[in-house]
């Protein structure tokens, strides 16, 4: 009776608690039947709930297409918002399977969590706002300008920096919190508002005239913003790399969520082998043969993606510039699927 | 000699007071302008009014923009509150990320909730036994099913999913239901003969209490799995009940201490003279009385527990506070300049109801419950 007891409370509480051995996390996936995937807690553009109350945004769609990869499916996740304290403690303990959470790549990060950054979804970089009266319109006129800055970011470092390199005088006006930095830029508390350029532009497009304010073109760091896993599953690593790999091949062959049907008929080799009608390259990762082809038919290729979420016609409305593609201009760069 | 004595055989009708205390002149004369100060108050105080009540009206009311209005009359010029978008994100402020086809699953819960727990709030309502019953043991049962799915065909909803105004209310009755009892054992462990019970309790309680609930929710969320074994995780959701229930409780139970220790040994002594035992003494003398006196300080508890759930933000979860600052922030195409605010003003305005609403209910429970004490 009691060891009976004992049973129905372990099962109880097992009920609401998730065990999954030490297997490939693959295997898990698989075995649970969705991706979890870490998101932020609601960035316009990258993930944030639109007006039907599902996840969107860029690094949503990279889940999805992982989804769609491993169970042809892209609506096979599950979303756990996460802060920026608790990101990598989710990662590492296996919370989420894959953390796309406007993350910036850095070494000590890559080397030292016991993470591995997957690639670099997006590059983003601190820039500068000004308004359009002010007539400024490069980052080397703005000696002397009063900056809105939030304290305790490295955004706060930066600008110091670029001013010394270029010898250049600055006042900060300190803020501990986003919003209120921005309204200090709003009432005029300051020439100029810096953060990073995908912020900036969701900050103005929040404006009662965004067109009263420019972006200057100026990028004075690097934030390349990527899709994580945890180190030591290379199978998974592996997937999570060549999903974002395929969404930009497909773009550079001109594979998209429309045509991709037709393309299934192409005579380009190139294209024959992304989408699975020429070899087998999901088998090594673990997934079907047309994994690339169930991506680009329900997420599309990165341009889709990257247009959908925080492109021009968007009220984000951020150009490709380092985001095009190698052959446009950018620096996004897939190896070659063969 | 004739009889001249007078004598009334009926009452004299009470005429009416002097005509200078009564009516709107005389009160205003004796609360308003009685000495020269308060005729100077009384006219800051009008001043004050005639300045800040004409704005306000106009934000609110006269300004705003109505519940069917459209972003451009939002972002207009001297636009007011944006109700608008208060009744275009609704759904989201109230369940979050709940797929929007079952929507009637919470729905119900609500129904269900109100249905048994408005009758257990009315003193003669009949059937209370069934009644605590059904809400305590059955309801919570059913909702979890009918929230989660899984079972009769109903669609898997994770927790991840919850949001709003449902995970406030879901964390708060949780945690007032369990948080109560369990602080009143601890207060009476605290008081126990039995050494172990005793350190226990005491232990717990300094321990929850020497710490702020911020802490408590981050430890749940970040360090706890770092203790559990590799891919073993626990809902999000359940420790930020246990974290609040927990936290709770230890407050509950100085709160409760405070009630027995106002009880005179009197009363104690009595009760074993009659031949009770512990728990029948506690719960038959000591308990009615003593929870009698703390009333004030429970709801305290209860209401401080209702607004800390927005913490659990900390865990990723998206309470209503939490839901609102995410379309905030997030629902560009009814960004404007009132937006933001006019959403931090609805979650206030509910957080007040419900507030407001436990605070009378506590006041009515008391002169309800002050029979011997009553002046």
């Amino acid at each position: 009776m009691q060891k009976q007891l004992v049973a129905l409370t372990a099962t109880a509480i097992l009920g609401l608690t998730a065990v999954s051995a030490q297997a490939a996390i693959l295997d898990d996936v698989k075995a649970k039947g969705y991706v979890q995937c870490g998101v932020t807690g609601g960035v316009p553009g990258f993930s944030a709930p639109d007006s039907n109350n599902v996840w969107t945004g860029i690094e949503v769609d990279f889940c999805r297409a992982m989804a769609a990869a491993v169970f042809n499916d892209a609506e096979a996740v599950r979303y756990t918002s996460l802060t920026s304290q608790e990101r990598f403690t989710a990662l590492s303990a296996g919370e989420v399977d894959v953390l796309s959470r406007t993350t910036t790549w850095t070494m000590s990060r890559d080397t030292q969590l016991g993470i591995s950054f997957v690639g670099t979804m997006f590059y983003d970089g601190q820039g500068f706002m000004v308004r359009k009266a002010d007539g400024i319109e490069s980052a080397l006129d703005l000696s002397g300008a009063a900056i809105c800055i939030e304290s305790g970011t490295t955004t706060e470092l930066n600008a110091a920096d670029y001013f010394a390199a270029n010898s250049m005088e600055f006042n900060t006006v300190v803020f501990v919190d986003q919003d209120e930095v921005v309204k200090a830029y709003e009432d005029g508390r300051c020439d100029v508002y810096t953060t990073d350029s995908s912020a900036l532009a969701a900050e103005r497009s929040k404006f009662a005239n965004p067109d009263d304010h420019i972006i200057l073109p100026e990028i004075i760091s690097k934030e390349p913003l990527g899709p994580v896993v945890r180190a030591g599953d290379t199978q998974w690593f592996n997937l999570a790399r060549w999903t974002y790999f395929a969404l930009l091949e497909a773009e550079e062959l001109g594979v998209t969520s429309a045509n991709v049907d037709e393309m299934l008929g192409s005579d380009n080799p190139a294209i024959k082998r992304l989408l699975g009608v020429e070899g087998d390259f999901g088998t090594p990762l673990g997934v079907t043969k047309d994994w690339a082809y169930q991506i680009i038919k329900s997420v599309g290729n990165y341009a889709e993606s990257y247009d959908r979420n925080v492109g021009p016609a968007t009220p984000i409305g951020l150009e490709r510039g380092l985001n095009a593609l190698w052959k446009d201009g950018g620096i996004q760069y897939a190896p070659p699927i063969r | 000699m004739t009889d001249i004595g007078f004598v009334r055989s009926d009452m004299v009708s009470a005429r009416p007071a002097p005509h200078r205390t009564t009516g709107a002149v005389a009160w205003a004369r004796k609360n308003l302008f009685s000495t020269p100060l308060d005729t100077g108050l009384t006219i800051l105080g009008l001043l004050f009014l005639a300045w800040i009540v004409p704005p306000l009206f106009g934000f609110f009311i006269g300004n705003a923009v109505g519940p069917n209005g459209t972003v451009e009359q939002c972002r207009m010029e001297n636009a007011g509150a944006c109700w608008a978008y208060i009744a275009a994100e609704m759904e989201f402020f109230i369940y979050g990320f709940y797929d929007i086809p079952e929507h009637w699953r919470p729905n119900i819960v609500f129904a269900l909730g109100a249905l048994l727990f408005v009758p257990l709030l009315i003193p003669k309502a009949p059937f209370k036994r069934t009644n605590a019953v059904l809400f305590i043991v059955v309801y919570p049962i059913v909702s979890y099913f009918l929230l989660a799915g899984g079972v009769f065909g109903l669609k898997v909803i994770p927790t991840e999913k919850w949001g709003g105004l449902l995970v406030t209310l879901i964390i708060s009755v949780i945690g007032i239901t369990l948080s109560f009892p369990l602080g009143v054992i601890l207060a009476l462990g605290r008081q126990s003969q039995l050494p172990i019970i005793k350190t226990v309790c005491v232990g717990f309680i300094e321990l929850i209490r020497a710490v702020p609930l911020i802490t408590i929710l981050f430890m749940a969320s970040i360090m706890l799995p770092l203790f559990m074994p590799q891919g073993m995780t626990v809902d999000k959701f359940l420790r930020a009940i246990v974290g609040v229930t927990l936290f709770t409780s230890a407050y509950m139970a100085e709160v409760v201490r405070g009630g027995l220790q106002a009880i005179p040994r009197g009363q104690y002594e009595a009760a074993s003279a009659l031949g009770l035992g512990y728990w029948k003494r506690m719960w038959f003398i000591i308990l009615p009385q003593a929870l009698k006196h703390v009333i004030p300080g429970i709801v305290n508890n209860f209401i401080s527990l209702f607004k800390d759930t927005s913490l659990v933000y900390i865990v990723g979860m998206k309470d209503l506070l939490e839901a609102v600052k995410t379309k905030n922030d997030t629902a560009l195409e009814w960004q404007s300049g009132n937006t933001a605010t006019t959403g931090y003003i609805f979650a206030a305005m509910v957080f007040w109801v419900f507030c407001f609403g436990m605070s009378r209910y506590s006041i009515y429970m008391e002169r309800r419950l002050n029979t011997g004490y009553k002046r």
